[in-house]
């Protein structure tokens, strides 16, 4: 037999990117994937009950390779034991003993043996995601001409400066191209003309300020998926502007008939009981603008989560309070939760949202009505999307 | 290679000293493999980073096309090696010269280990009757596609591009590996042309006698043989392909007909391989320490799974019975006339699937449960999950179906139904290549079920 040759080599493969450039391309799918479905996926229990730091599971069923192929389910398949295996004997629950690679899973209520992608992401990737067009409307930052914050920047380099601001690199460039010049070794001593420094000017940025006020019913009439819903709200609205926005206030307000001001934490996490008077948060909100927020320095956002479900005794006050509110504030937000839809209309028609509806109309005013989960996307559109007051066009 | 929970130590790329030593016992492993029987194309082996051969596994070859769906599963594949989930150790090429990527952390014995193992596959390509017509040409032939599908993306858009190979994908599995073979699918109907054909033919099922098969339009032009390679019924049938669309069908099935031989011995092939790495290792000088590292690793390839087969472990225990049986210039005979499904059939013996305690599973209720031990139903078991590299067998069937130019495919069933749901999502796919409405006959539940898409909806209706 001819003797058979062989080689061995080992070449730089360090600018072969294939693989990396085609994840990535996935990953962009994954991404436009998920911008379609943002409505579900925001609201998805799982991410809402997250600290908001660790990573999210985003199911995407556009991903997946489909073919035809057999119904796993249905097949009998050869496995192997370690001796003495018996008919009958169970060798696994359910999901177990499927193969599956990270990044796989079942979804509950699915179609039998449906298999997705799943995405692992993290709750700020998909914030900005989500966050990509919402802004506060009509955010005016000529409020606070007086609370101008100072900035210093870096700005030039200068042949005389203080020693302790000496740009080392730029220094070191100068006297290489001196040493150079007079064809010596790059690095044959420094002269005093080589020496550079940075300095800095200062800035003065105007600065806009945003008070948002989260106002939250927690009586007894909202139910496990209202609070769910307020709450999928407000968690969403606090990552966006502490994302978006360097220094905008934050003030919890909760109430049934009483209300009071509340922590972040006591927000998200607690419920109470009893009936509903809405004027009391909002009556809330009026003494805490006027002790702290003049309108001349800050932009004002009340936003108010309900089940509509307002004591009728109580109607006229809050309706004459939200006026008083909308007289101070850039804009009111007020979201209904309608746990009922299909329901008879004339129940809807005695909401606090068709109140409002009927005696209210300021171009300061916005509204809408979640009926399901994946609305709460629409709600943050509505308050905060590109076209949030489209009647303020010439208001100012 | 592949091994699942290998025990995670990263390690440094081999040095240059460990490169020589290296090839110091190539060369030794070489002359033994020879002196064993085995006869094999130049080798080329080349040392490369887990990046590289992670990639060339998503690929199944280094110059393949780019695709997301490539870039999903070295994704997958690479996020497993990092965290220590399994490794590849190697990955060779059915070429010639042969072509053999090793990584750069192995250490020294895992690269002569895997240097033994990949000569035996290189012997196993050369000489398998199932590879006899591959193309051993196959990495510069996908790599001129390759660049082709990338002056497709330039010229027309890369979304446009990319969404029809996402439909061709979708389907590539069904290509006919046996194209010189005669084959007439038994269910093409032309019955009916026996029989005198008048206008008045259907009368006849009135009273019940003879009955002619339903009416199929039998003065219709001479329809295709039904066929079960989809790429070529396509490529040849569909009426609006551009040129581009063309070569994409007939290179995707290109590399299809390439890859199918290793997909139908995979059991053979490593098993084979499995069988004369372990030989030659032990004939080598192995110090103490590298005897000891070798065992562990020989074990951790070979170690049984309870849920799927290790295609290793299983074909090393069929060489070595028929070894032990026949002696050994059988299984050379074996490994070169077989294909999985004949060597499962003829070669998986009682004591064997006892001694290995094989078995069929299959999930009842939400509980996976032995369903078999037997051994002959245990082996036919095996035999219908490896049959056609366990796709199902979907035949074209009517490139004119209701005379209005629809593409009918049907399912032929044999016991495992289809998963309806990806049924749904895969006819889209092939609606977008067919342009016009696509169907899908099978069985569910003892049912004829006809799938239907015309653009819009998936449809599922009973049929008589």
């Amino acid at each position: 037999m001819a003797a058979s040759r062989f080689s061995i080599s080992r070449e730089d493969w360090s600018l072969h990117r294939q693989g990396q450039m085609d994840q990535e391309r996935h990953l962009e799918k994954v991404r436009e994937a998920i911008k379609k479905n943002l409505g579900d996926i925001i609201s998805d229990e799982s991410i809402i009950t997250s600290d908001g730091k660790r990573m999210v599971k985003v199911p995407i069923r556009s991903l997946n390779e489909y073919r035809f192929r057999y119904n796993w389910d249905k097949q009998q398949r050869a496995g192997q034991g370690s001796g003495n295996s018996q008919e009958g004997q169970v060798i696994a629950k359910d999901g177990s003993a499927q193969q599956k690679g990270p990044g796989k899973g079942k979804g509950a209520g699915e179609d039998a043996g449906e298999d997705y992608y799943e995405a692992m992401m993290s709750v700020d990737e998909l914030g900005a995601l989500i966050f990509e067009d919402l802004g506060l409307p009509h955010l005016d930052p000529k409020k606070q001409p007086d609370l101008t914050a100072k900035k210093y920047q870096w700005e030039d380099v200068r042949k005389t400066g203080l020693q302790a601001n000496i740009d080392k690199k730029r220094t070191i460039m100068e006297a290489m191209k001196r040493n150079l010049l007079h064809g010596k070794a790059p690095l044959d001593g420094f002269s005093r003309q080589d020496l550079r420094y940075k300095t800095w000017e200062e800035k003065y940025e105007p600065q806009t300020s945003a008070v948002v006020l989260a106002m939250m019913d927690t009586s007894g009439s909202m139910g496990e998926f209202e609070k769910y819903i307020a709450r999928g709200f407000f968690f969403w609205m606090v990552r966006f502007l502490r994302t978006k926005y360097d220094n905008v206030i934050i003030h919890f307000l909760a109430h049934s008939t009483e209300a009071r001001e509340v922590t972040e934490e006591e927000f998200f996490t607690k419920g109470e009981s009893g009936g509903t008077r809405c004027s009391s948060v909002y009556d809330l909100a009026l003494r805490l603008i006027n002790e702290k927020y003049p309108t001349s320095l800050y932009n004002l956002y009340p936003f108010h989560f309900s089940d509509g479900d307002n004591l009728s005794s109580d109607n006229p006050k809050s309706v004459e309070l939200v006026g008083k509110l909308l007289e101070l504030c850039t804009m009111f937000g007020y979201g209904e939760i309608d746990a009922t839809s299909g329901g008879p209309a004339y129940y809807r028609s005695s909401t606090l949202h068709a109140l409002f509806q009927r005696e209210i109309s300021h171009p300061r005013f916005a509204s809408c009505i979640i009926k399901d989960k994946s609305e709460v996307f629409k709600a943050l559109r509505t308050f905060f999307g590109p076209d949030a007051l489209p009647n303020m066009q010439g208001v100012s | 290679m592949k091994i699942t929970h290998p025990g995670h130590s990263e390690r440094q790329p081999m040095s240059d000293h460990d490169l020589e030593q290296l090839q110091n016992a190539i060369d030794i492993i070489v002359q033994k493999a020879q002196a064993f029987g085995l006869d094999f194309y130049e080798m080329r082996y080349e040392v490369c980073p887990a990046d590289i051969i992670y990639t060339f596994g998503a690929y199944a070859m280094p110059t393949r096309f780019s695709h997301w769906s490539f870039g999903k599963s070295f994704h997958q594949m690479k996020t497993q090696y990092d965290y220590g989930m399994s490794k590849i150790y190697e990955l060779v090429i059915n070429s010639d010269p042969c072509y053999a990527f090793l990584l750069d952390s192995n250490s020294l014995l895992q690269n002569k280990l895997i240097a033994a193992h990949v000569l035996a596959h290189c012997d196993f390509f050369k000489h398998n009757y199932r590879f006899r017509h591959t193309n051993r040409q196959m990495v510069s032939a996908m790599g001129t596609f390759a660049n082709r599908v990338l002056q497709y993306e330039h010229d027309l858009g890369r979304a446009k591009v990319e969404r029809f190979l996402d439909a061709v994908l979708a389907i590539h599995e069904h290509v006919d590996p046996y194209p010189d073979s005669v084959r007439t699918a038994k269910h093409v109907v032309d019955k009916p042309a026996a029989r005198e054909e008048t206008p008045y033919d259907d009368l006849w099922s009135l009273d019940g006698i003879g009955k002619p098969e339903p009416a199929k339009a039998p003065e219709q032009p001479a329809k295709p043989p039904a066929s079960r390679d989809l790429l070529m019924f396509l490529m040849d049938r569909c009426p609006d392909l551009q040129d581009w669309q063309k070569d994409i069908l007939s290179s995707l099935r290109q590399e299809m007909l390439y890859f199918r031989p290793q997909m139908e011995t995979k059991i053979m092939n490593e098993g084979w391989a499995s069988i004369w790495h372990a030989r030659i290792m032990r004939d080598m000088d192995l110090a103490p320490d590298e005897s000891l590292e070798f065992a562990r690793m020989h074990a951790g390839v070979l170690a049984p799974s309870r849920f799927q087969l290790n295609p290793y472990h299983l074909g090393f225990h069929i060489y070595e019975d028929i070894e032990k049986r026949y002696g050994r210039e059988k299984i050379f005979e074996v490994r070169e006339v077989e294909n999985d499904v004949s060597f499962i059939r003829n070669y998986l013996t009682r004591e064997l699937v006892e001694k290995l305690d094989l078995f069929l599973f299959a999930k009842q209720g939400d509980e996976w449960r032995i369903t078999a031990t037997g051994w002959q139903k245990v082996r036919d078991g095996i035999v219908q999950q490896i049959t056609n590299c366990g796709f199902p067998y979907i035949y074209a069937e009517d490139n004119d179906y209701q005379r209005r130019g629809e593409l009918y495919l049907r399912h032929s069933f044999e016991g495992v139904e289809l998963d309806g749901s990806y049924v749904k999502k895969t006819l889209p796919h092939v609606h977008h290549i067919w342009q016009r409405p696509v169907h899908l006959e099978t069985f569910e539940d003892n049912h004829r079920v006809l799938y239907s898409f015309d653009g819009q909806n998936v449809e599922r209706k009973l049929l008589q």
